[in-house]
């Protein structure tokens, strides 16, 4: 384990932004936290976590997939690939960390997302660990520690200094480019501010929440059960929920004719609106109560069926903060899971 | 860069038959020639018009055919229409193929069939149809049910009378809604002329046409004495990857376009009830 002091950790951004861009949450001026790009006078925020999820690194909310140049009757698809240069996306909380884990599962499975995985291969992830979480937090609902979370390099802030590790090789390269600035430490100053956030994480309010009642196999249980109706009466179809979360990665494609071209985007979509299964042919999900249902169950049942029991959701909270209705997955999950 | 899935071919449209008022069948191959990839009876591709949008449709050719590939499309939406305006020498983009087929060289191998369909749902059976004939000794007998509503509007007219009709252990079933002057054949919906018909417990039934007649043709089968196990329908929920990533074609923990569209009634059984 490094140690990088207090004050270096400026210099720790401005070296490892000479040579990758560099990515880091920052305060702006609407009063929340988003992910920036570094430049010189960046500070790292000091709130929990940012707004959005830090899923747009590697799947981005609008995106081009191709182009095709259309001349009378002939079509040329044009592939706008390009490999994606190094970067570093430092200050992931352990949830968003474990996102990735979930996205991985859809987007590199075969066929391969070859967009998602040009960006995966060349991110390194770099998180921190929480020292303050909130009330809206249940990541350790899904197994997670806020206290030690992945990625490439964990990093815990402690009294003196900010305590480094490397995970992976390229968490090892990383450090390595900044290893003047590195001392070596034990790890007694990480232990003690572990326990201090395992103190916090076991008042919380939601630290007794389980995930009893969902998992694989319980679509029949579950799917018809009558608590759908009441819990999605409320909700708005905003998509709030999706655009915040760190695992939705539901999309749309689409076209667009720029006049000199066709361009092919890749853009976020939700499950929660109404033109998502609409066909000409009629739609499956009629009302919010099927499409309500969908996004839980996808989360709770069917990703869990499909990925060896992975749950498609970390406990970010951030849908607990920013639905207009104040529904979330928690109240689901206390409404029909287990006793919580 | 490695292959991506969503970057799709470009198919030349060699020929379009105007196979009723609303549905064209699209000749398809690859710009130099011959098929622009081999598929599965049952299977299907991406068919786009670029600026248009994208949409699943059915292979409606055998894999038996080496030359080409063709695809019958209804005209009820934005791409369908766009597809439906367009002229021999065009292009379009193809991708595929996606999905899981109808099982011809395992379960289906040495069974005697009833495929049943209604209007454009006979679409994805002439891919499985043709595969039998042209390997006909593999097969037992075929009857076949085929319903639209009218004269008009059966796909696939021509080859149903030149082709099917004349196939040695191939019975053919045509039924209209309604009279008409010019139609001396059965008049009445699928489903009963289903029943009617009463087919041999032993078939293999291979069902697709619009939902209500899938639930009472289903039923029918049901009181005759058939079970789930023995029959496969093909389903349509809209996508917009093909590749079970973007999420909307699900039925419970099922992906449409990856685990399906081929289903047998017992799998569907076991899926919500949501399509």
């Amino acid at each position: 384990m490094k140690k990088l002091a207090l004050a270096s950790l400026d210099k720790f951004f401005e070296t490892v932004a000479a040579s990758r861009t560099l990515y880091l949450p920052v305060d702006t001026e609407k009063g929340y936290s988003e992910y920036k790009k570094w430049a010189d006078g960046t500070k790292l925020s000091k709130a929990l976590n940012t707004l959005r999820s830090a899923k747009d690194f590697f799947f981005p909310q609008t995106e081009n997939l191709m182009d095709f140049k259309l001349s009378g009757k002939a079509i040329e698809v044009i592939d706008t690939r390009s490999e994606t240069e190094d970067f570093v996306v430092f200050g992931v909380r352990a949830c968003d960390a474990a996102s990735f884990g979930v996205l991985d599962r859809v987007f590199l499975q075969d066929p391969v997302d070859t967009y998602y995985k040009n960006r995966r291969e060349h991110g390194i992830i770099v998180t921190m660990a929480c020292t303050k979480p909130a009330e809206t937090c249940f990541c350790h609902t899904f197994g997670i520690d806020a206290a030690a979370p992945a990625g490439d390099v964990s990093v815990w802030e402690t009294a003196d200094g900010y305590c480094f590790e490397a995970n992976t090789e390229k968490g090892e390269a990383l450090m390595n480019s900044a290893s003047s600035l590195f001392e070596d430490t034990d790890t007694a100053a990480v232990e003690e501010q572990q326990a201090k956030t395992r103190e916090i994480l076991k008042k919380l309010p939601l630290a007794n929440l389980t995930t009893d009642g969902f998992g694989r196999g319980l679509t029949k249980e579950l799917f018809n059960r009558p608590e759908w109706q009441k819990l999605s009466e409320s909700c708005l179809g905003c998509g709030t929920c999706t655009f915040v979360c760190p695992t939705c990665q539901c999309y749309d494609i689409r076209d667009f004719d720029t006049g000199n071209g066709i361009k092919r985007f890749r853009c976020w979509d939700s499950c929660m609106y109404s033109d998502f299964t609409k066909m000409s042919a009629g739609q499956p999900r009629p009302t919010q109560l099927e499409r309500f249902r969908q996004r839980f169950m996808h989360k709770l049942v069917y990703f869990p069926d499909n990925n060896d029991g992975m749950f498609s959701c970390v406990g970010c909270g951030r849908c607990l903060a920013r639905c207009p209705i104040s529904m979330n997955i928690v109240k689901v999950m206390k409404t029909m899971g287990g006793k919580n | 860069m490695e292959k991506e899935a969503l970057i799709p071919y470009v198919g030349l449209i060699t020929d379009i038959r105007q196979d009723t008022p609303d549905v064209k069948t699209f000749r398809v191959v690859s710009p130099n020639g011959g098929k622009l990839f081999e598929h599965k009876p049952g299977q299907c591709a991406m068919l786009s018009m670029p600026g248009i949008s994208e949409a699943m449709i059915s292979i409606t050719s055998s894999p038996t055919n080496k030359e080409f590939m063709e695809f019958s499309v209804k005209k009820c939406g934005c791409l369908s229409s766009a597809l439906h305006a367009l002229e021999p020498g065009q292009m379009i983009t193809v991708r595929g193929p996606y999905g899981r087929n109808f099982p011809v060289d395992d379960e289906f191998f040495g069974k005697d069939f009833l495929f049943v369909a209604g209007g454009i749902g006979l679409a994805p059976l002439r891919s499985v149809i043709n595969y039998i004939r042209d390997k006909r000794e593999n097969y037992g007998t075929i009857d076949i049910v085929y319903g639209s509503r009218s004269m008009q509007d059966l796909v696939d007219y021509k080859e149903i009378i030149d082709e099917w009709m004349k196939t040695p252990g191939f019975n053919v079933h045509l039924t209209i809604d309604n009279p008409q002057p010019e139609w001396d054949g059965h008049v009445g919906f699928v489903p009963n002329y289903v029943k009617e018909l009463t087919p041999d417990l032993k078939k293999t039934v291979v069902m697709c046409g619009p939902p209500i007649m899938i639930k009472f043709t289903l039923g029918g089968l049901m009181d005759l004495g058939f079970s789930k196990e023995q029959i496969y329908t093909t389903m349509e929920l809209r996508m917009k990857c093909g590749i079970g990533k973007c999420g909307r074609c699900n039925i419970g923990n099922k992906y449409v376009c990856k685990d399906g569209p081929v289903f047998r009634f017992d799998q569907l059984d076991e899926l919500p009830n949501e399509y």
